[in-house]
């Protein structure tokens, strides 16, 4: 006698028929399923509902069973993540005020045996930050980038904070100790971004007296875009409430330019162009120290959080030869601070 | 007792050279995914290849350098334990013109081997 076993996405497929039928209160047929590549720590699926002959095309966002039950201690920049009921309605939220984020449509139940998920309309366009900044059919979206990423981030910190779930409120002082904490956690020495956030602590911006919904990783890779420019705005994990220009700090640093490194708005334009259309679509004043004061932040950000996805894979919680790989990043961040903390101040 | 040739330098750039000139056109049209794996694979081939030539001579200078900065002897790994704690309280800031040049120099010797191409 043979047993079938069934596959991972068999798994998928049947947990998905069963949640989607109940959503569209239908007899529902699941095709096309796929494994998205890409987010080594999310697991996305694409596939089509059929429902009485219509075709619904559609996003699985989906944890994988192992995460969280394995976060060990170094997971904490993870542990700050929203867990996928919340992003769910932080996304659904900004999607009502207007915000470019895909359409959320409902979350699976413990009993469909998926772990936690949610599933969306399928938005067209890539992430793929390379092609995006070098391939010719983005030449004329590559022209108006940096001004959607601006107006979109308007609206997203425009968002009513009392339609939002509850979530965390991180202001500087707090990300500073954060970060410091990390480094305590991993236990090497590592004295730029010592340096760094020494010198972050000593300039940290006032609190915010108006606290407004942060996505936390709004940066070329975390957006969908086509040949007209931005789709839509993906991976809100991180958002919290707190500093409107950490977002614009964050899209900024060298990172995130994938080599168009002249170009400080996510590869696309300067910061001049990004500031005057987050302003010209309702965001605040942008003040340069502050926002070269997030930019110095979120190098010190990227720099850590390299070494905890290389500590995922060394401390055994997620055996990964890509996030131990990211762990020699971590100095192309000190290369860059330590040129920040010398142009400016 | 030294190793026979190829030394870690020469083995690992041949492997990279065969990962990148035959395996991974050959993975590129079977699994994809697979191709990308290989593709950061032969990166941090790469990163050791460097590492092999560069890494002790940069350990030493690095150490140097420290011990000169700090005024004391220890392991590097002691030295650096100091540093980062003198950093954190304050005691050092980015106006010690001998910190950063130890700083920058430390940096400029991990990038070459990192990633040599970075700007």
């Amino acid at each position: 006698m043979t047993v079938h076993i069934p596959s991972e996405a068999e798994s998928v497929a049947s947990g998905l028929a069963t949640a989607a039928g109940r959503h569209f209160s239908r007899p529902t047929t699941i095709d096309g399923l796929t494994r998205q590549s890409g987010g080594a720590s999310r697991q996305t699926w694409s596939f089509d509902a059929i429902v009485d002959g219509v075709r619904h095309e559609l996003i699985l966002r989906r944890d994988p069973p192992t995460l969280g039950a394995v976060e060990s201690k170094a997971g904490s920049e993870r542990s700050a993540a929203l867990d996928r009921g919340t992003e769910f309605r932080v996304i659904r939220a900004a999607w009502q005020t207007g915000v470019r984020a895909p359409e959320v449509l409902f979350e699976l139940e413990p009993q469909d045996g998926l772990g936690e998920a949610f599933v969306m309309r399928r938005v067209g366009g890539i992430a793929i930050a390379r092609k995006l900044l070098r391939d010719p059919p983005y030449a004329v979206a590559r022209e108006k980038m940096a001004g959607q990423l601006g107006e979109i981030l308007a609206r997203i910190h425009a968002v009513d904070p009392a339609t939002l779930p509850p979530l965390d409120r991180r202001e500087a002082g707090d990300h500073i100790a954060s970060l410091r904490g990390l480094l305590d956690t991993l236990g090497t020495s590592q004295p730029v971004f010592e340096l760094a956030l020494t010198w972050l602590d000593r300039r940290k911006p006032p609190t915010t007296t108006q606290p407004v919904l942060v996505h936390g990783d709004y940066r070329t890779g975390n957006y969908l875009a086509d040949e007209t420019g931005v789709t839509a705005i993906l991976d809100w994990e991180g958002a919290h409430l707190g500093d409107p220009i950490e977002d614009l700090g964050w899209l900024c640093v060298k990172s995130w330019r994938f080599g168009a490194i002249d170009k400080p708005a996510g590869g696309f334009g300067s910061r001049e162009q990004l500031c005057k259309a987050y302003e010209s679509a309702g965001g605040i004043k942008v003040d340069p120290a502050r926002a070269h004061w997030w930019e110095v932040f979120g190098t010190v950000r990227w720099g850590i959080i390299c070494h905890t996805q290389a500590w995922k894979h060394l401390s055994g919680a997620q055996k990964s030869m890509e996030l131990a790989s990211i762990g020699r990043r971590a100095v192309e961040t000190e290369v860059d601070l330590l040129q920040l903390l010398k142009t400016g101040g | 007792m030294a190793q026979d040739r190829p030394t870690a330098s020469e083995l690992l750039a041949a492997i990279a050279d065969f990962l990148r000139e035959e395996a991974i056109p050959a993975l590129d049209r079977t699994d994809p995914r697979l191709g990308f794996q290989t593709r950061v694979a032969v990166n941090s081939i790469a990163i050791l290849e460097r590492e092999a030539r560069l890494g002790t001579a940069a350990d030493a200078r690095e150490h140097e350098r420290l011990a000169k900065l700090l005024g004391r002897q220890g392991t590097l790994a002691e030295l650096n334990r100091e540093l980062a704690r003198q950093l954190r309280a304050g005691e050092r800031d980015e106006r010690d013109a001998a910190l950063m040049a130890h700083l920058e120099a430390t940096t400029a010797d991990k990038i070459a081997i990192a990633n040599p191409k970075w700007r």
